[in-house]
């Protein structure tokens, strides 16, 4: 891999630079290697050798909630139920408890909505006045087995439409078939076609059989200038797991080492509950550092992790185990 | 405010567990206890008393009685007392006495957790989610064992009286691995806990009289070393084990040299954590983490010297130096932290000591800027990087969260670079390539081998070291051995067995001319040598025939035999079926020989022929009997862990001396120098003294027989003398003799300085020409020793 801006070991670049992407370096691909069993036993212990209660359990689930991109992929979506989804974006969590942990003031939102192609100018009525940004999943979201040219269209076409991040899906047998700068090459093309949008990359992991498949098709994918990485569609048998995020991140951190870019981390589909947010929290914390613990570099996928983070909030504001129909729904 | 600060700089904060239940067992005891004797809390006759502290913030948790040696003494009384029932009880009772502790341990688990944390330092996580739970699966384990013993282990019982002396670095683990085992195979025992750490024992013993254990069973005396020394030194005391300094072992091992007491030692170590090039680096630095920073680094087989390949030293330190700076230390009950305390300020001082030499001799010191409380012992983990071998803190064990790291060039040099250390405990093995990791892991000195992660244990694999780590196993098959005894043991004479003597004396030869004057000469690397001292000494029969001369044998000659012996790599290289083809060769050649070794033995002995032909008939068939076993004799998979294949596979010692048993001049050779070599040593015997030319004539057998040079050596001449030279041999590796008492306890005792292994028979006499006590497993379990393989999987 090049070294682009070295100095001294580590870049400095501003804090938001955008991963420009670098030259293609297959010899670094090739000699990637993940240890699955090794990898899996620092993911078991993550949430044993880490704990945050009582105000920081409140601070930290507060923070999830600003990296969450709030969302619906369904065949029955319709413009009335994206429209309660932005509504919830914008007020994730009651106003009295957020006033009971003096945190009213903040505009707490979530980090995003994420919806398909064809409701973006709802989301984009229904956010109107707010700072949240639209994603969009595109090429062909959840498989992505269309013409290139289709794909790039699409990608076009939502970006037009309003939407800020484009989350698309990589081709898995060009991972597969180890073909690597094929990868690269669609990858490039997609940047492009993103322009101003951020680009988030789904490896699809659940698909790609082996971690050392995982770390260098997200290596490939960040050279290609991918802005995020991102684990799953949320439709795969398997989706986010610590041990798929702990390779991706240790993916990030080294790019960042040798490039000094930051790109940001996207595990999606299964984080349904407070407790797996805060270990995924932790492994970022740990692994990545604090810079990344925001929703400029890190976002978790979710539709139902936002309604339990809520009742564990209101359990520490009262002291009492909450309900879900105490808190209005999405 | 608080949340919003915290929501800023997403800190962590306190997470701490709850004292509470341990403060209120303590104060139940009213903080003060007793010692646990014959199912009774006895208060100590030397109405002395000391403190346990918490070395997280030096609070004083309980006073603990100082055992005296008329304390040891009541608590033998009572294990030796409660012996026999605890033995007639039987493999299904003992079973379920087993089952009802590791069920107590786990219904308690967070109390012994806690507990453990407060008395030791070590983090809660720690005991919570390693230690307790290995501690009940020790014990479910060895509920099983329990109950097989009667069909599995039926040619072995109960050594007797146990003494066990454990460390305080994992005390309530430390106390499961010594007592499940002993208890599972019918010993009672006495145990001494470390001072530092007596709490989780004493809470034990509350829990084996909870489950009703017979009184006397299991007695927990508490003190220091003097109180350990008592037990050390008990006569009634039939075993010691002991978890510890290779220093204070070595004392405990001159101390029971010569008193028949059986003894495992597990010392200390200095274990290597060898880093391939193509390793997962990131996967390295979180093994290096459990490797060294587990329990502070105040770990028998920590991975405290990191052998990296040069290619990619310098990212692994700067990847180990990014992690570091991730640390937590702080208080052990608190859930958010990756260290906790030092054990004590005496171990603290002796970390900062070596550190401080570690820096005066040059190498260099990176230590994170992570906060470390001051209130408690606490100490930072520490890397040293540009570390010669020669450095003090590459050699020394440091026992605490310590690293020293270097690089190597190639894998042999990486051997190369493990062995040199007068330690053998552990090894660490980081690469993607099975071929290399399979290739080193054998060729590593060490009881225990790791790849792609450390510090895995398992109560179905054994654990243990070779060389000044100690020796003998825990846990696992091949652990039990270390509490029983062969039944067959009972049988040894007290006497020598001899053949019945020939009514009149037996002639060579009635030539009239005479024979040709023959010379025997020594054996060594494959050639025969005359004695380095140009002595021999006249040979003869019982009666006073002359028989001839053998050479004197002298500590040069041994030298020279130690050194032939370890020049000859090609015999342990050879797996068991080639080992068999020489055997069955000697053996082959033994047959047409045969009528000259039975006029030797007749001669030698003065027996009739036909019994010394009888001799070399059986010497043969036991030959046939090791040649058969040299590719049986093998190892186990076995069941541990999840996505792990351990390997339990026998290795020979090394380079072994046998001195041969007196009697029994053929056969005796025979039984004693064939197990080792089918085991893939290289011997140096020495043969029977007063009737040696056997081995020398055995010697012309091995040179038709395709025996590698430097195999079997041969060195002739006093006994005794000679044991001495090849017992003080620091390149020896192991040392068998089957003799009278004084060499016996000569050799267990100067075998003490490098910790060879030993198997001597203190005057208890086999008779050879019965093969249930001329041969057997257990020849081929001394002349070997298991090491555990660990090798996890998934892609």
């Amino acid at each position: 891999m090049q070294k682009i801006k070295k100095n001294n070991g580590i870049t400095e670049t501003s804090e938001m630079e955008r991963n420009d992407g670098i030259p293609f370096d297959i010899n670094y691909i090739k000699g990637l290697r993940v240890n699955k069993s090794a990898v899996e036993r620092r993911a078991a212990t993550i949430g044993k050798r880490r704990s945050v209660k009582k105000e920081w359990q409140a601070a930290w689930l507060l923070r999830a909630v600003t990296c969450i991109d709030l969302t619906t992929l369904s065949g029955d979506d319709t413009p009335s139920n994206v429209q309660r989804l932005c509504a919830k974006a914008q007020n994730p969590v009651r106003h009295e408890l957020l006033k009971a942990m003096g945190m009213h003031k903040m505009g707490i939102t979530t980090g995003a909505v994420c919806v398909y192609h064809n409701l973006i100018s709802d989301a984009k009525k229904a956010l109107k006045g707010s700072n949240i940004p639209i994603a969009a999943v595109s090429t062909a979201f959840p498989a992505g087995l269309i013409p290139l040219t289709e794909r790039l269209k699409q990608i076009e076409l939502s970006v037009a439409a309003g939407a800020m991040e484009i989350d698309i899906v990589i081709h898995r047998q060009q991972v597969l078939t180890g073909d690597w700068e094929g990868l690269y090459n669609e990858m490039k093309l997609m940047r492009k076609a993103c322009g101003p949008a951020h680009m988030k990359t789904i490896l699809a992991t659940g698909e790609l059989s082996t971690l050392t498949n995982v770390a260098k098709a997200s290596h490939v994918c960040m050279m290609a200038g991918a802005d995020f990485i991102k684990t799953s569609t949320g439709k795969e048998k398997i989706n986010a797991t610590l041990p798929v995020s702990l390779t991706m991140i240790r993916a990030i951190r080294d790019y960042y080492e040798y490039t000094g870019y930051k790109v940001g981390f996207k595990p999606a589909g299964g984080i349904g509950k407070a407790k797996q947010a805060l270990s995924w929290l932790m492994l970022i914390k740990e692994e990545l550092g604090d810079e990344w613990l925001n929703n400029e570099l890190f976002r978790f996928g979710a539709s139902s992790l936002l309604g339990d983070i809520e009742r564990q909030l209101e359990h520490f504001v009262t002291g009492r185990y909450s309900a879900a129909y105490r808190h209005p729904s999405s | 405010m608080k949340i919003k600060k915290i929501f800023e700089t997403m800190e962590y904060g306190p997470a701490p567990e709850s004292p509470k239940a341990a403060l209120n067992w303590l104060e139940k005891h009213n903080n003060k206890f007793g010692y646990y004797c014959n199912g009774k809390w006895e208060q100590p006759s030397t109405k002395k008393y000391f403190n346990s502290i918490n070395p997280s913030n030096k609070n004083v948790l309980a006073e603990i009685s100082h055992a005296g040696e008329k304390d040891v003494n009541k608590a033998v009384k009572a294990a030796k007392k409660a012996l026999p029932k605890w033995v007639k009880l039987g493999s299904h009772g003992r079973a379920r006495y087993l089952y009802a502790l590791a069920r107590q341990i786990q219904k308690h688990s967070r109390l012994f957790a806690v507990l453990e944390s407060m008395d030791n330092g070590k983090s809660i996580r720690e005991t919570r989610d390693i230690d307790i739970p290995l501690v009940a699966r020790h014990f479910y384990h060895h509920a099983g064992w329990a109950q097989l013993m009667d069909t599995e282990l039926k040619d072995y019982k109960e050594v007797g009286v146990v003494g066990q002396i454990i460390p305080w670095n994992f005390p309530l683990l430390m106390l499961a691995w010594k007592i499940a085992p002993a208890l599972a195979m019918g010993n009672t025992l006495v145990l001494k806990p470390a001072e530092f750490t007596s709490l989780t024992a004493l809470l034990f013993a509350e829990i084996c009289d909870q489950v009703g254990l017979p009184a006397g069973v299991v007695n927990i005396v508490t003190g220091f070393g003097d109180t350990g020394a008592a037990i050390v030194n008990h006569p009634d005391i039939d075993k010691i084990a002991f978890t510890g300094s290779t220093e204070v072992g070595r004392i405990i091992r001159k101390a029971t040299a010569g008193s028949g007491k059986k003894l495992s030692l597990e010392l200390g170590g200095k274990s290597p954590f060898i880093v391939f090039e193509d390793a997962d680096l990131d996967s390295v630095v979180e093994g290096i983490v459990n490797a060294i920073w587990f329990n502070q680094g105040q770990v028998c087989c920590a991975g405290s010297r990191l052998l990296v390949q040069e290619g990619v030293a310098e990212k692994l330190y700067r990847k180990i130096k990014a992690r570091m700076e991730h640390f937590r230390i702080g208080d052990s009950l608190d859930k958010c932290i990756d260290m906790g305390a030092i054990v004590d300020e005496s171990q603290l001082k002796t970390i900062s000591n070596l550190v401080q030499k570690g820096i005066d001799e040059g190498g260099e010191i990176y230590q994170p800027k992570c906060p470390c409380p001051t209130e408690g012992y606490f100490y930072p983990p520490t890397l040293f990087t540009n570390i010669s071998p020669s450095a003090t803190i590459a050699q020394q064990e440091i026992f605490g969260p310590v690293l020293v790291a270097m690089t190597f060039r190639t894998h042999a040099e990486a051997i190369k670079l493990a062995n040199n250390t007068r330690y053998g405990l552990a090894a660490s093995i980081w690469t993607d390539n099975i071929n290399m990791a399979l290739e080193v892991a054998p060729k590593v000195k060490a009881g225990v081998v790791w790849v792609n992660c450390t510090n895995v244990f398992d109560a179905a694999a054994g654990f243990g070291g070779c060389r000044e780590s100690g020796f003998g196993r825990e846990g696992g098959r091949e652990g039990l051995h270390e509490y029983t005894i062969p039944r067959i043991n009972d049988s040894f004479g007290k006497k020598p067995f001899q053949l019945p003597v020939a009514k009149k004396v037996v002639e060579l030869t009635n030539n009239t001319i005479p024979s040709i004057d023959r010379t025997a000469k020594m054996y060594i690397g494959g050639k025969q040598c005359r004695p380095d001292g140009g002595y021999s000494n006249r040979i003869y029969s019982p009666t006073g025939q002359y028989i001839g001369e053998a050479s004197a044998g002298n500590r040069k000659d041994i030298r020279n035999a130690v050194e032939a012996a370890h020049a000859n790599g090609s015999w342990g290289a050879k797996p068991g079926h080639a080992r068999a083809q020489v055997l069955y060769y000697i053996a082959e050649n033994m047959e047409s020989r045969k009528h000259e070794l039975a006029l030797r033995i007749a001669a030698s002995l003065n027996v009739e022929i036909d019994v010394a032909t009888e001799e070399v008939e059986l010497s043969i068939e036991r030959i046939y009997y090791y040649a058969a076993l040299a590719d049986k004799y093998d190892g186990r998979v076995h069941n541990t862990v999840a996505g792990n294949i351990t390997i339990a596979m026998p290795e020979s010692i090394g380079v072994m001396a046998v001195i041969c048993p007196d009697e029994a001049p053929l056969l005796g050779f025979v039984s004693a120098v064939i197990p080792a070599i089918t085991m893939g040593n290289n011997v140096v015997v020495v043969p029977s003294e007063t009737s040696p030319l056997l081995a020398t004539d055995f010697y012309q057998i091995l040179e038709t027989s395709d025996v590698p040079a430097g195999t079997i050596n041969i060195v002739t001449g006093n006994q005794a003398e000679l044991a001495e030279v090849l017992a003080k041999h620091d390149d020896v590796d192991g040392i068998w003799y089957f003799g009278g008492n004084k060499v016996s306890k000569m050799i267990e005792h100067t075998s003490a300085e490098n910790m060879k292994r030993t198997w001597v028979s203190n005057g208890k006499y086999r008779n050879w020409y019965n093969h249930e006590q001329g041969q057997g497993e257990e020849f081929l379990r001394r002349a070997s020793d298991i090491k555990n393989i660990w090798v996890p999987y998934g892609e």
